[in-house]
């Protein structure tokens, strides 16, 4: 091979290389099925939504995740309720919220289980009907669930 | 008897979102672990979880629901939850667990809007 041609191959396996960590994380089709039967019909869509994962875990068994939703929660404008899901659980489910504008922030914090690194999803649905998602990425290296 | 611990402020300035958190005592068993002897332990879970807000001046009725949650057996033991509530009136919070074989728990806070 001559020496210009194998630089410029080169230079091109390298960029690919960089570039492959900044892409975007692509959502598990097991996660997509489970928000779309989530969302009913409503039109699903990334963003407004936050959740807060630690993303290396140590221990599965309790870890702490907080939600919270970009919304006014007024009575004209609220978030109905928020979903979350698993990809690798026994149970794909984790927990369904129910919110109302009494509530006045769009936001939950609770501590969930986790049975294996994988991807989870936090869906919240809006009284326009519209859904907004937020996929997270978490490493987990002490798995509950299907422990003694 | 299981035991619950709820924090709440005692008072709220009209139109001011508190914070609610709220603890219970449940092994949130999942049923998908083994005993020592190798035998699937049943599942006991906590399945359902509300929090209404009955105002001081409507006392009786049921009141309207600020936060409810559906949990499975993902939700770690002793479930914890944490939500908002913008206080507008003085009133009652009351709070409902109910799960599996029979379990049912009932708390009230009264909150003081001044």
């Amino acid at each position: 091979m001559k020496r210009r041609l194998f630089l410029a191959s080169s230079a091109g396996l390298m960029a690919s290389v960089v570039i492959r960590p900044v892409a975007a994380l692509t959502q598990n089709p097991v996660l997509t099925s489970l928000v779309n039967a989530y969302a009913a019909g409503g039109v699903v869509r990334e963003g407004r939504v936050k959740f807060d994962i630690a993303p290396l875990v140590d221990n599965g068994n309790s870890v702490p995740v907080e939600i919270t939703v970009d919304s006014p929660m007024t009575p004209a404008q609220y978030v109905v309720g928020i979903a979350l899901f698993n990809e690798k659980n026994p149970q794909n489910q984790v927990a369904e919220f129910v919110l109302s504008p009494l509530a006045g922030r769009a936001r939950v914090a609770t501590r969930i289980r986790l049975a294996l690194s994988q991807q989870l999803v936090a869906v919240a649905k809006m009284n326009d009907g519209s859904c907004w998602t937020h996929t997270v990425e978490v490493l987990v290296t002490i798995a509950s669930c299907i422990e003694e | 008897m299981a035991r619950a611990l709820i924090t709440v402020p005692k008072t709220a300035k009209a139109g001011e979102i508190i914070e609610i958190r709220a603890l219970i005592q449940h092994s949130m068993e999942t049923g998908y672990r083994r005993s020592s002897e190798g035998d699937l332990l049943p599942r006991d879970l906590i399945r359902n979880f509300s929090c209404r807000f009955v105002d001081a001046a409507k006392s009786g009725e049921a009141g309207d629901i600020v936060f409810a949650a559906t949990l499975h057996a993902a939700i770690a033991a002793n479930p914890y939850l944490s939500f908002n509530l913008r206080a507008l009136s003085s009133g009652t919070l009351v709070f409902n667990w109910d799960g599996d074989n029979g379990f049912s728990h009932r708390e009230q806070i009264t909150l003081t809007v001044n």
